[in-house]
């Protein structure tokens, strides 16, 4: 096979890989940002207290509403005017408060044994990765003693199984909020502020997540995922992350890359080891290898990220990406350059 | 011959309302005050919170003059003598030493306003400076609302009491506006504490 | 303290009963002394409770069922995944309008007209206290609800949530006039609301008929002054951040800044301390209501009275006591976010009383099952769902997976539609004969309530699967493959009931305002003070001012009940009493029909909308409000103890 076959060949196995992980992955496969999914020991602690509260309300429920329909059905009798039958229901309501109280303690102790679960259970040593939400889009960043090594990974958090990971969370405009239901619950982000929280996954596996505070215009296109995998895994991918821009291959590839650097993109887009080094929007780095594109709102195929390229305001109405009026045979160009920024 | 009904006879009641908590009128203004109260407590409230957010207050800036806004504390103070005499000689329905009291009121009430104007260029800062600025030059102008709607509803009270015929509704509504210049009163002192001596305290 | 002499007392007497002629000209003369003026000025000049009660009612509707239609928007596009009826502009201005209408301009003003129509008349006077101040109210509602309206219908919505969360609805994420109209429309309906809740203490404290002391008080009166002093104690917060926004907005100050020394989350403390008690200024009121309407219709008194008042005040006191509960999320430092928690679970011990002691009192007496009874029993059924599913919120670990998801949804609609609107909708077709002079169609009422009760539970259980789906709030779209297309299917449809109940309650409530059959003075047999008048009450609400014998102000009332007498019928005179047990204190007249309410709302809408466009619409405004205000406030003549004014004895004679 030639050189450009296999590369074809490697580039379609690739595709329908990542469309089948990506169509999971947005899809959620049932039970995907479900909170009674657990994947991690936050997200356990706070599913069993789920049950358990559910369980006791709906017990209260059921003879509250038994109390009720009996009260409204009984069979009246004289006795009921006479002051014993007063002094009953009276002791009966007071009977009745007593013990919707011992409940509410009951409940109250089960959430603070839940609460215990939740507090990270980190060291000195765990991994750290900082979190800032964008109008509508996740950076993720994984610091190093080395700035240059710093690694950046917009809408695609990855982290090793098994470990605990400290996040700080930030926002750059208005306030988000960061959730992923099967791992851990919610932190609001605030300008201004940095929080912390934390996330750990016990298996390897593809977690979607996605903004819970309204943020504006794109706030439902605002997901993201969390890629669990083993530790080697993570290390190779941390290492991978750090090296700059892959060399386009082919000229199909240069001459996508010379559109891309000459056109509106380099804007807002950086693409690093090229001259392309704006801030404003995910870096374009390695792109190629991520799951999802527009902050986890379509799988990341050609034909998608044709679509989002050629227009996002189509698929994100009031997004800051423009339209695009490159030519077709430009687009396309720039198509396979991105695609193959693995 | 018809059974008789029992009646309850209030015919003897006063019936121009009645002065104090007695009355409707007084309601009326303890409940604004309640309302505004909880304004400036909620305003003063949000300036410690802003304080505990820096480390400098205020922050970058220099502290307001204390020069115009003590004399205006200082007189306005002072008002409260006269504005004690008007409510007393309302309640006992004189009308001259009424009309004496409510006017120096009035005329002191003016020139705390007029000295209020220049409270602000005192102030030091702009209202869009930073966060401390904002909120003293909020704190102070909720006042100001205040005194100013005050010396208006004092100065309407004044003609009223020397041109209308005077009635004994005329005297609860001269006995519930010093209730509430009394009011004014009150707030201004920890306004201008918080306003003039804060920055330098905390 | 006042030197007048010694205080006059009223006397008890034995008198000769007035025959049909005396009691006749007592009634015209009361009736033309109390008069409802007409034609347009008179219109715009009414000062009347009852009139500018269900004004206030009719219009609190208009607005529930504009933003009614607005949620039937939301269900069709949330209805499929993936969907394209309504873009995420229009989508956001309609879930914001419709959560800021349904809560400032219907929940809390529906109740507070209820209030203005009742209260009055359960307590026994014949207007409401500061009666002009009350006409300037509704027309401030009117106005603010109007402006927000407009907003809608010119692509001009606010569009930052109901509850307008800063950086988004500041001055760099929410440019042109959006968030300023939502601010603005909080000054209309809080002024408003705070108007009408120091009328309403002032009338339930110092206006009731002698007898009725704090301890005979009907239950929904007491309902009324707890929700009144809720008003007065935090509507300042909202108040001052929605100033604080307007002003960061419009004039560049920092409040809400933190480049500036300013911070974000001091919106949500602001706005939720307000928010909380909020939610209670509109759930007390329907306790109220079902306390009135279980009264009736087992035809006993309540059992508890005293613990059930006691709970709606406790309640009243706590509500102001865990508004952090929103804001769980927001990272605040655990142990005062454990405080938060342990308050909103103790806040529904008051209301589990409170349910009991209506069980116990369904238990006792015995019930009859008209619609307005059919829809205090669906608040059984719907409200518990919703208190318990706020307890399980009050749970930090809980709250922080389904925080600002659709089981958050699931639980406000439930407490607000199972815990208020069902009883308001009850209380609706419970006191139409008495405000209209006509009964409602029954069975109609009763199906109604069937169509309803379904409706809303197919609409709104789902979301609490949904939430724990992963679902968010507030988004105008969800992917196919999330699975959560069924179930929003389903919320759909059942609001497609929903729809269909709403248009049946306009329809049986018109239908029957122009040909329902005629009611009697009390058809239900009732115990409170307004049955005791005509269906609907004569201008003058009681021909004669009753002496209150018991807490059951009819069913107390011995045969030959004193009434009171010597209060002037030429001329708004009113009995004023004392705070807490009612008895007669001083008389004062009430005003009459006033133009200057209309005009000094006018000039305050002009001040207010005028104000988001240019500051210079405050130096304008100020000469206008003072003249109105002054204008208002000025002595009308001849004052009646002006020199030549007549003299009370003279009129007594002249009456008998």
């Amino acid at each position: 096979m030639s050189g450009g076959a296999r590369f074809a060949w490697q580039r379609a196995v690739w595709e329908l890989a990542s469309l089948e992980v990506a169509s999971l992955v947005i899809a959620g496969c049932s039970g995907n940002q479900s909170m009674f999914n657990p994947q991690g020991p936050a997200a356990r602690s706070i599913s069993s207290l789920g049950w358990t509260l559910l369980a006791i309300c709906g017990v209260v429920y059921l003879l509250v509403m038994v109390a009720f329909f009996w009260a409204l059905a009984r069979r009246r009798l004289p006795s009921d005017d006479a002051p014993e039958t007063t002094r009953a229901l009276t002791r009966n309501v007071t009977l009745a408060s007593i013990v919707t109280v011992l409940v509410l303690v009951v409940l109250s102790v089960a959430s603070v044994v839940a609460g215990r679960g939740l507090t990270s259970p980190s060291g000195p040593g765990a991994l750290q990765v900082e979190v800032t939400a964008h109008q509508w889009w996740w950076d993720f960043q994984y610091t190093d003693v080395t700035p240059s090594d710093y690694v950046t990974s917009p809408n695609e958090l990855h982290i090793p199984v098994g470990v605990p990971v400290v996040l700080k969370v930030r926002s750059r405009d208005v306030i988000h909020s960061f959730w992923v239901p099967n791992l851990h619950g919610k932190r609001d982000l605030i300008p201004g502020q940095i929080t912390h929280t934390w996330m750990q996954a016990d298996r390897p596996g593809v977690y979607r997540g996605q903004c819970a505070e309204f943020c504006g215009h794109q706030h439902a296109h605002m997901a993201f995922v969390v890629v669990a995998e083993p530790m080697d895994e993570f290390r190779q991918w941390i290492a991978h992350q750090r090296q700059p821009a892959s060399e386009p291959a082919t000229d199909e590839e240069r001459h996508g890359r010379d559109v891309f650097l000459q056109s509106t993109c380099v804007t807002c887009h950086t693409v690093r080891g090229t001259d392309a080094g704006s801030h404003v929007g995910p870096e374009l780095t390695h792109v190629g290898s991520r799951l999802t594109v527009a902050a986890g709102t379509l799988p990341n195929t050609r034909g998608h990220l044709s679509g989002w390229i050629a227009n996002p305001q189509a698929i994100k109405p009031g997004s800051r990406m423009p339209p695009n009026s490159l030519a077709a045979a430009d687009l396309q160009a720039v198509l396979t350059y991105v695609r193959s920024l693995r | 011959m018809s059974a008789q009904r029992r009646v309850l006879d209030v015919s003897m009641l006063p019936d121009t309302g009645d002065f104090g908590h007695r009355g409707l009128v007084w309601w009326g203004t303890v409940g604004f005050m309640v309302i505004e109260g909880s304004m400036f407590v909620m305003v003063l409230i949000v300036y410690f919170y802003l304080r505990l957010k820096v480390a400098e207050w205020p922050p970058s800036l220099p502290n307001p003059d204390v020069g115009v806004g003590t004399v205006n504390l200082l007189l306005v103070l002072v008002s409260l003598i006269p504005n004690a005499l008007a409510k007393k000689a309302a309640e006992e329905q004189q009308l001259s030493r009424t009309r004496l009291w409510i006017a120096v009121l009035t005329c002191i009430g003016v020139a705390n306003v007029i000295l209020r104007a220049f409270e602000y260029p005192a102030l030091n800062c702009r209202w869009d400076d930073n966060a401390y600025a904002s909120i003293t030059w909020l704190l102070l102008s909720l006042h100001t609302i205040h005194i100013v709607t005050d010396v208006v509803d004092s100065a309407v009270l004044v003609v009223l009491v020397f041109t209308s015929p005077m009635t004994r509704r005329r005297f609860i509504d001269v006995s519930e506006n010093s209730l509430y210049w009394y009011f004014i009163v009150a707030w201004w002192v920890p306004i201008y504490l918080v306003v003039y001596w804060a920055p330098r305290w905390l | 303290m006042p030197t007048e002499g010694p205080r006059a007392r009223p006397v008890e007497r034995l008198e000769r009963p007035l025959d049909e002629n005396a009691e006749t000209r007592l009634h015209r003369e009361l009736e033309r002394t109390w008069y409802v003026p007409r034609g347009v000025v008179g219109w715009l000049s009414v000062v009347d409770h009852r009139t500018v009660g269900k004004r206030y009612i009719a219009t609190a509707f208009g607005f529930f069922i504009f933003a009614g239609i607005l949620a039937a928007l939301m269900r069709i596009q949330l209805a499929v995944p993936d969907n394209h009826f309504l873009g995420p502009d229009l989508y956001n201005q309609i879930f914001t309008t419709h959560g800021t209408m349904m809560m400032f301009l219907f929940a809390v003003p529906v109740m507070e007209a209820l209030g203005v129509y009742l209260v009055p008349l359960m307590v026994g006077a014949r207007n409401i206290a500061f009666p002009r101040l009350n006409a300037y109210s509704y027309y401030l509602f009117l106005f603010g609800g109007l402006m927000l309206t407009t907003t809608m219908l010119v692509n001009s919505a606010p569009d930052a949530g109901w509850f307008s969360y800063v950086p988004l609805a500041g001055p760099d994420y929410t440019p042109g006039k959006r968030s300023d109209f939502w601010a603005q429309m909080i000054t209309f309906t809080e002024v408003s609301a705070l108007a009408v809740a120091v009328e309403l203490v002032a009338t339930i404290f110092k206006c009731r008929a002698p007898g009725m002391t704090l301890n005979r008080l009907p239950l929904f009166v007491w309902s009324m002054l707890v929700t009144s002093f809720m008003v007065i104690f935090s509507m300042p917060a909202v108040v001052t951040s929605s100033t604080f926004l307007l002003l960061d907005r419009l004039v560049g100050t920092h409040f809400y800044n933190p480049a500036e020394g300013g911070d974000a989350l001091l919106w949500q403390h602001l706005f939720w301390f307000f928010g909380h008690p909020e939610v209670y200024i509109i759930f007390v009121p329907a306790l109220g209501i079902i306390s009135s309407i279980i009264t009736t219709f087992t035809q006993r008194p309540v059992f508890g009275y005293t613990a059930l008042a006691m709970s709606v005040v406790t309640t009243g006191f706590l509500g102001f006591a865990v508004w952090v509960h929103h804001m769980f999320a927001t990272g605040l430092p655990q142990l005062g976010l454990s405080y938060f928690t342990a308050a909103s679970i103790v806040i529904s011990i008051p209301t589990g009383v409170q349910i009991f002691c209506w069980i116990a009192s369904l238990w006792r007496g015995r019930p009859r099952y008209p619609a307005p009874m059919l829809f205090v029993l669906g608040f059984f059924a719907i409200f518990i769902v919703g208190g318990l599913s706020g307890v399980t919120l009050a749970s930090i670990p809980f709250d922080l997976q389904v925080h600002d998801t659709y089981y958050v949804v699931a639980h406000f609609h439930y407490v607000l539609i199972g815990g208020a609107v069902f009883p308001l909708i009850g209380g609706i077709y419970y006191w139409f004969p008495k405000m209209t002079g006509r009964m409602t169609d029954d069975a109609l009422g009763k199906l109604n309530f069937w169509v309803l009760f379904v409706g809303f539970n197919l609409t709104f259980f789902p979301m609490h699967i949904l939430g724990f789906q992963g679902m968010p709030r507030r988004i105008y779209t969800y992917p196919s493959e999330m699975g959560w297309g069924t179930l929003n299917l389903l919320a759909s449809g059942g609001a497609v009931l929903l729809v269909v109940g709403g248009v049946l309650f306009v329809y049986n409530v018109v239908r029957s305002y122009v040909a329902g059959e005629v009611a009697a003075d009390n058809p239900w047999n009732a115990d409170t003070l307004e049955w005791g008048t005509a269906s609907p009450p004569p201008v003058y609400n009681f021909l004669h001012i009753p002496i209150v014998e018991g807490r059951n102000a009819l069913w107390d009332r011995s045969v030959d009940a004193p009434v009171v007498t010597g209060i002037r019928s030429d001329c708004r005179e009113v009995l004023i009493t004392e705070v807490l047990d009612a008895a007669p204190s001083n008389k004062t007249e009430f005003p009459g029909p006033s133009i200057w309410p209309f005009l000094a709302s006018v000039v305050t809408t002009a001040f207010f909308i005028g104000s988001i466009f240019t500051p210079w619409a405050l130096p304008v405004s100020v000469i206008p409000i003072a003249v109105t205000l002054i204008g208002w406030f000025w002595p009308k003549s001849p004052e009646k103890d002006a020199p030549g004014a007549r003299k009370s004895t003279e009129l007594r004679e002249a009456r008998a």
